[in-house]
């Protein structure tokens, strides 16, 4: 599987109150949650993402509440995968557990421009900057994670056991 | 190889002998807890399992505590999936309006947790319960729906840095200020997957509040968990409020640590985090006139008992600055019926300050003190993102109670010293 799409790009410790603000957070509708999508970090987001774009960060991505409203505002605004330095964990296991495609690899965080289309295997955890050429190996998954990966979520995972 | 404290805890919750940082485990969960904003997700998720029933009606609490008493109709709406969950399920740890609190003050409050259990949570500050030698930790709403159906987890086993307590603070240095300068000397990602274990002589000194605040913030340092050693005040706070008995793990001697750092408590002065990150940490020595608007005491980092006393003692005989609100928050029915009969109360009114029933309402912009652009606010809670507390262009600053009483009265951020205290 793969996903294509465009770089947006953002800095470190991109922390879940700037993904969604708490006043969103009497919704859980993921469409209405997605109208709100880095709002306090980007009001132009909601404008600009396409379906499929690229969402790259760098440390630390998603730290501060557990509140999975954020990964789910990320996979419903049309976001294909995160690519960030480090993931804080709540976030790393909330996206994950919703089937929203994340890979951790520093090289390629740093190096992707905003405005870059990227490619990425999750199947072999490859990540290709089409716009400069150049390749980045990601971390891949344990067999663990993608077992839950595979079966599109956790629910599914532990209902397949 | 020796286990950390976390590793043994983890050990005997997933049935084996030993397990080493990296593993993944199933572990058995002893309690599973949600607030009125993940419980509604977590709730919908349930309904996709084949087995749609909880796993144990008395290991499941539910408190609505963020959006309550519920500040609109969206919010009333999520509780009222919560509350008739929690009816239709029997769930028996289901705290109303009433008698509820914030959620981290409440759960060691109504004895819920006890030494050696692991505790999940939809809820990122569930790390608070380390104060009382639990394994605990954040994590989101399918991982809470998972959680209430099968009783188990999956866990990445951690490792973990080794805090060395020594010395003792002095007055008017609380737990706040230990975990702030700890946040801004390993950064806001410094133990990022890691349990942080606090040991050393100089926890003896440290009373069960101050642990509490200190595990509460592990989370702002990245931390999987925060947690301490067992010992005569955490065996005297379980005996006074659970029935359950606590099962005490400690570190093996050869316990294997990535880093080992010594923090010398009595060489801590009050400490304060800038905008717009936790780790942004300065000390009194290089803090200039900062004028402020509001003050917030309370949160599931500062609302307990501890709290209220020592912002009333400073706040007893004197005034909040002209131009500053002033908004406590006692963290549940029992330290608010508590602050009432010791007089606190009537202190912080007499001061002028505002008392406010239980709810985690500002500490996350929700509401109950949202602030403007351009406004500054000193807070006793525990982050200060870009908008957390309201506008993107307004200002939070975290410090203790202390802290916070002072520039109170002040107007500007002051510790206790300014005065005379």
């Amino acid at each position: 599987m793969k996903a294509n799409g465009t770089a947006i790009k953002y800095g470190d410790n991109v922390d879940t109150d700037v993904i969604i603000p708490a006043r969103y957070l009497n919704s859980s509708d993921p469409k209405e949650l997605a109208q709100h999508c880095m709002e306090d970090i980007d009001k132009d987001f909601v404008n600009k993402v396409k379906p499929s774009d690229i969402m790259v960060g760098g440390k630390n991505f998603g730290c501060g509440s557990s509140r999975e409203h954020a990964p789910i505002s990320i996979k419903a605004s049309g976001i294909s995968c995160v690519i960030a330095e480090t993931f804080a964990r709540i976030f790393y296991r909330n996206s994950i557990n919703i089937g929203l495609p994340i890979v951790e690899c520093a090289e390629a965080a740093k190096a992707i421009n905003d405005g870059d289309e990227v490619e990425v295997d999750f199947d072999t955890g490859v990540i290709t900057d089409k716009t400069t050429g150049e390749t980045y190996q990601g971390q891949a998954f344990p067999e663990f994670m993608q077992k839950i990966i595979n079966a599109e979520g956790l629910i599914n995972y532990i209902n397949s056991k | 190889m020796g286990m950390t404290m976390t590793q043994k805890i983890l050990a005997a919750h997933a049935g084996l002998d030993c397990v080493k940082a990296g593993d993944l485990i199933e572990a058995d969960l002893d309690l599973v807890l949600g607030n009125d904003i993940t419980s509604p997700v977590a709730i919908n998720e349930m309904k996709k399992f084949d087995a749609n029933h909880v796993f144990d009606k008395d290991k499941i609490a539910l408190v609505p505590d963020h959006f309550t008493p519920n500040k609109d109709i969206k919010s009333a709406e999520h509780c009222k999936i919560v509350r008739e969950f929690a009816k239709k399920n029997n769930i028996t740890n289901y705290f109303e309006v009433g008698q509820m609190g914030i959620e981290h003050a409440l759960l060691p409050e109504k004895g819920l947790v006890v030494a050696g259990d692991v505790v999940i949570g939809a809820d990122s500050h569930t790390c608070t319960y380390g104060a009382l030698g639990a394994f605990s930790t954040g994590i989101g709403s399918t991982d809470m729906a998972a959680g209430m159906a099968t009783g188990k987890a999956w866990f990445k086993v951690p490792e973990a840095i080794k805090f060395v307590l020594t010395g003792k603070l002095n007055k008017w240095v609380t737990g706040k200020d230990v975990i702030l300068h700890i946040i801004g000397k390993i950064g806001v990602d410094g133990a990022l997957y890691k349990s942080m274990e606090f040991t050393g002589e100089g926890v003896a000194s440290l009373t069960m509040d101050d642990r509490f605040t200190i595990a509460n913030m592990a989370i702002e340092a990245g931390g999987k968990n925060g947690i301490f050693p067992v010992d005569e005040k955490t065996k005297e706070f379980i005996r006074d409020h659970s029935d359950r008995e606590p099962v005490c793990y400690e570190a093996d001697d050869d316990a294997e640590y990535s880093e080992v750092i010594e923090i010398n408590l009595s060489e801590l002065t009050p400490t304060v985090s800038f905008p717009h990150l936790p780790e942004n940490t300065h000390t009194f020595d290089e803090i200039d006139d900062i004028k402020i608007d509001q003050v917030v005491i309370g949160s599931c980092t500062n609302g307990r008992i501890q709290d209220m006393r020592e912002a009333a003692e400073i706040l007893k005989g004197r005034k909040v600055a002209e131009g500053v609100r002033v908004i406590v928050i006692p963290a549940t029915q029992k330290i608010y019926l508590q602050a009432v009969e010791e007089g606190l109360v009537s202190t912080f009114i007499e001061a002028g300050a505002v008392v406010s029933t239980p709810t985690c309402g500002p500490c996350l912009g929700g509401y109950m003190g949202i602030l403007a652009e351009g406004e500054r606010c000193v807070a006793t809670t525990n982050r200060n993102f870009v908008g957390r507390m309201g506008h993107t262009g307004s200002e939070i600053y975290l410090a203790s109670p202390a802290v916070a009483a002072a520039s109170a009265v002040t107007g500007k951020i002051s510790q206790p010293a300014e005065l005379s205290l």
